[in-house]
């Protein structure tokens, strides 16, 4: 067991576990923030995108060990009342079916305006391929980056 | 609704008493338990489906399960198209187990949810607004007549006087519910056609919604559960000690179909069962694999099977035919793999049982958790949660049972969560299939003879030899063919099997829509004109052929490269044509765009039908590119890198073109899956000339 100090959505968060823990089941189970999701354990799905410093970063296949010191933002910390425009524009265009995937694809979309406000269809599929949507909202997912990137991107 | 167990939700089943039977048996009264007045004081029930708080909220019963094809938004336009109330003032929670939602079965499968509570929602949502008018007249000491409902409150027409809901609510709930509310006539709807934004959007783009995989109970331990690889394999022994060291881990069970690692997180749970040893008595499949699979069920595709239909005289047709065709068309074993992977939350004690879930069936989950804990239906509340997809997967509940069983053994509150890995390798999958056809055209080119034999499992159970779920798609085609016959075998591979979203139709239309493509290549017909003149006498198969054909543009030429496939079903009620637009690079199809018309009879929430008709034509167009494969009695595929599905970067363009209709609604949420593949596949024809008759498509292998 090891104490690791790392920042989450903005706050000071100290937990206890085992090192090798992915970042996924520390937030989950040991911190209880259970809006970033588990499909996969194996970084090929998506479900659990976080940013890591800024970065989308899959937390089922990042250990604990290497969060230490670094920033976390989760779904819960994206925006403080749903109001990132990416979050917005998801609200607009009714993006979610089941809506499990969601917060994955928000976190994965909202990394991809940071860095590239005004994407075209083909930026969008390049990054947003490794999020895997079986209700199949792609379409919509599209849409709603677009739309986003419209109302300003990044917050 | 949240996951935060209260008082209120824990002992909801108590509330219900079955009462006044109106509307057609359907609807219930409530009584509260002594203890619960106070709690419940707030919202008062006016029937099963709707309550009216006192503050004026309006809260919905939803008995249908959430997994994304949308009931929590189309079942509440439903109530609340005749209860008048204000839309933004809804809120929502799941039904807890009791015959007024359902029965034999309470659940969600079938494309049923509005199909069945077309009428019964609306009629419980009118006998709710008519409790509160008679509420009002009691209190103005007038005649109802004289009074209206509108936006969440009750007009005196004579003096323009106003109660709102809230403040007729207590009175409300104590008169007798009646019988035969009048309804709306569907030209006065307000709600219904229209589509108000989806009431679960807000909870699932800020991590609040609350799935199975989310529940957490006081003093929970988390499990995992090691399954024997082989199907129908047992624990022979087993050695915790390496399993036990691992820290976090707590205990270590025994249950009927493995060994549950139990530990203070669910990491810790997975560390355990990697190092947990188990011996394992792997049964009698422990040497079957696809190829031998394949064989046995080519083997009894030689034989006559039970005949599904026989209309005319195939033999006589077939040899009178001017040209005869013969095919073998395939599928492969699939998993339904939903996003979240299976989960349950359990607590059995000696005089009660809890058990939190996302499931499709909530009638099987209280069947399976009376068995496995040995408790009464009294005695045990099932709480469903949102489903992280569904497809059929979560209409069984073998993982409720586990999570019970493991409880119930291990003596704490569990979680089981399933991986990835758990989820692919223990489905109970759609099942493989063999199918042979033969077919012939005359002499100007129409077809006289359809003859086809069908081997694949059986889940469903069989009447005369025949699993109506394994023939769907095939035997019930309504094309004007004088002579068909076909014919079943039910094989026992020995591989779990069971529904999967679209069902038989997800193999048997690709089988036969690429087959009527054959025949109309054998007869030289131009695919949408062959069907057209065989479908000429249904017109609602007819007008979405010829909307999808039209939108199309269906004999217009296409850029250089690009090719058109067709393909036309009714599953469940609703109508629907697509076509394919596709190219093929370095052996690779791409679809650009997909075209499709539905007419589904009367639509509830349009955004939410274009919504699962694309859905659907994903799910779909996964299914061409997934397998699922036996070596030794296990499944290979272990996760997402060897399982594939639809991304984002091989999704087409959909447009979506919904016929107007007032006619009974269809199904929607499994109507667009089957079609998909053999306009794709069709296209594929039309681009190479070579036919694709075994999934998953391969082009090399054509």
């Amino acid at each position: 067991m090891a104490t690791i100090k790392f920042t989450l959505n903005g706050n000071p968060q100290t937990v206890d576990v085992v090192p090798q823990m992915p970042l996924l089941w520390a937030l989950r189970d040991v911190v209880g923030m259970t809006g970033t999701k588990f499909g996969c354990g194996i970084g090929q799905c998506g479900a659990c995108t976080v940013h890591v410093n800024g970065q989308a970063t899959r937390s089922c296949s990042m250990a604990m060990s290497a969060v230490a010191g670094k920033s976390v933002t989760t779904i819960e910390g994206l925006s403080a009342s749903s109001n990132h425009p990416v979050q917005q524009a998801w609200i607009e265009i009714d993006v979610p079916q089941c809506g499990y995937c969601q917060s994955g694809q928000i976190m994965q979309a909202a990394a991809l305006l940071a860095k590239t406000p005004k994407p075209t269809d083909a930026d969008i599929d390049e990054v947003m391929k490794g999020n895997i949507c079986r209700c199949g909202t792609y379409q919509e997912i599209r849409r709603a980056i677009h739309r986003a990137s419209e109302m300003g991107g990044r917050a | 609704m949240s996951t935060t167990l209260n008082t209120a939700t824990v002992n909801r089943r108590g509330f219900l008493k079955t009462g006044a039977a109106a509307a057609g048996g359907l609807l219930i009264g409530f009584t509260l338990p002594e203890s619960s007045r106070l709690a419940a004081a707030t919202t008062p029930k006016l029937n099963a489906f709707v309550q009216i708080g006192t503050d004026d909220s309006i809260n919905l019963i939803i008995h249908k399960s959430e997994m994304g094809q949308g009931p929590v938004t189309a079942l509440s336009q439903l109530l609340a198209e005749e209860l008048e109330c204000d839309w933004k003032k809804i809120k929502t929670e799941f039904a807890p187990v009791d015959p007024a939602y359902g029965t034999p079965l309470q659940g969600t499968f079938g494309s049923m949810s509005i199909r069945t509570s077309y009428a019964p929602l609306r009629q419980a949502g009118a006998q709710a607004r008519e409790m509160l008018i008679q509420a009002a007249a009691q209190k103005w000491g007038v005649d109802k007549s004289q009074c209206r409902a509108e936006n969440n409150n009750v007009i005196n027409t004579a003096t323009n006087a106003r109660l709102s809901y809230g403040s007729l609510a207590d009175a409300a709930s104590k008169l007798t519910p009646p019988t035969g509310a009048k309804m709306k006539d569907p030209a006065q709807f307000k709600l219904i056609g229209t589509s108000p934004k989806r009431l679960d959007t807000p909870s699932k783009v800020n991590g609040t919604a609350g799935f199975g995989i989310d529940v957490k109970v006081p003093g929970m331990q988390y499990a995992v559960l090691q399954r024997c690889p082989v199907f129908g394999g047992k624990v022979a022994s087993f050695d915790a000690a390496k399993a036990k060291a691992v820290p976090g881990v707590k205990q270590v069970v025994q249950i009927s179909n493995g060994v549950a690692v139990l530990a203070d997180n669910t990491w810790a749970a997975m560390e355990g069962r990697k190092v947990l040893q188990v011996k394992w008595d792997e049964g009698k499949l422990a040497n079957t694999s696809s190829a031998t699979i394949r064989q046995m069920f080519a083997d009894l595709a030689d034989k006559p099977g039970a005949v599904a239909r026989n209309v005319g005289n195939v033999e006589t047709a077939m040899s009178a035919g001017a040209k005869k065709i013969e095919a073998v068309y395939e599928a492969p074993y699939l998993s339904h793999a939903p996003m979240e992977p299976l989960t349950c939350a359990a607590h059995v004690r000696a005089d009660g049982c809890d058990v939190w879930s996302g499931m499709q069936i909530q009638s099987i989950a209280m069947q399976t958790a009376m068995e496995k804990s040995g408790l009464k239906q009294n005695q045990i509340s099932i709480h469903t949660q949102y489903l992280g997809g569904g497809f059929g997967r979560r209409g069984g509940a073998d993982f409720v049972g586990e999570a019970v069983e493991i409880s119930k053994v291990a003596g704490v509150p569990v979680k089981l969560t399933w991986t990835r890995d758990d989820d692919l390798q223990h489905d109970t999958y759609r099942p493989a299939s063999y199918t042979k056809f033969s077919g012939a055209v005359d002499a100007d080119g129409w077809p006289v003879a359809f003859n086809v034999r069908v081997a694949c499992p059986s889940f469903a159970g069989l009447q005369n030899g025949v699993d109506r779920a394994a023939v769907e798609g095939i035997a019930d085609i309504v094309y004007a063919i004088p002579n068909i016959r076909v014919e079943y075998h039910a094989p026992d591979a020995g591989i779990p099997t069971s529904y999967w979203r679209s069902v038989g139709y997800s193999q048997n239309t690709f089988f036969t829509e690429s087959f009527i493509d054959e025949l109309a290549a054998a007869g030289k017909k131009d695919p949408v004109e062959f069907r057209r003149k065989l479908l000429a006498s249904v017109p609602r198969y007819l007008g979405v052929l010829n909307l999808a054909a039209e939108k199309a543009d269906w004999g217009k030429p296409l850029p250089a490269g690009r090719f058109r496939g067709v393909a036309v079903v009714n599953n469940l009620g609703s109508f629907n044509a697509q076509v394919a637009e596709i190219s093929i690079t370095q052996g690779k199809v791409k679809v650009h765009r997909v075209v499709c018309a539905v007419d589904c009879g009367q639509q509830v929430n349009p955004a939410i039908i274009v919504q699962q008709i694309r859905s659907g034509i994903v799910y779909g167009m996964s299914a061409l590119k997934g397998e699922i494969t036996i070596d030794k009695g296990r499944v290979q595929q272990q996760n997402f890198n060897n399982y594939e599905v639809l991304r984002i970067d091989e999704m087409p363009v959909v447009d979506v073109h919904l016929v107007e209709s007032h006619a009974n609604p269809g199904g929607i949420g499994e109507a667009s899956t089957p079609t998909i593949g053999p306009a794709i596949s069709n296209a594929v024809f039309a681009a190479t000339g070579k036919r694709i008759r075994k999934l998953p498509l391969r082009l090399d292998q054509a």
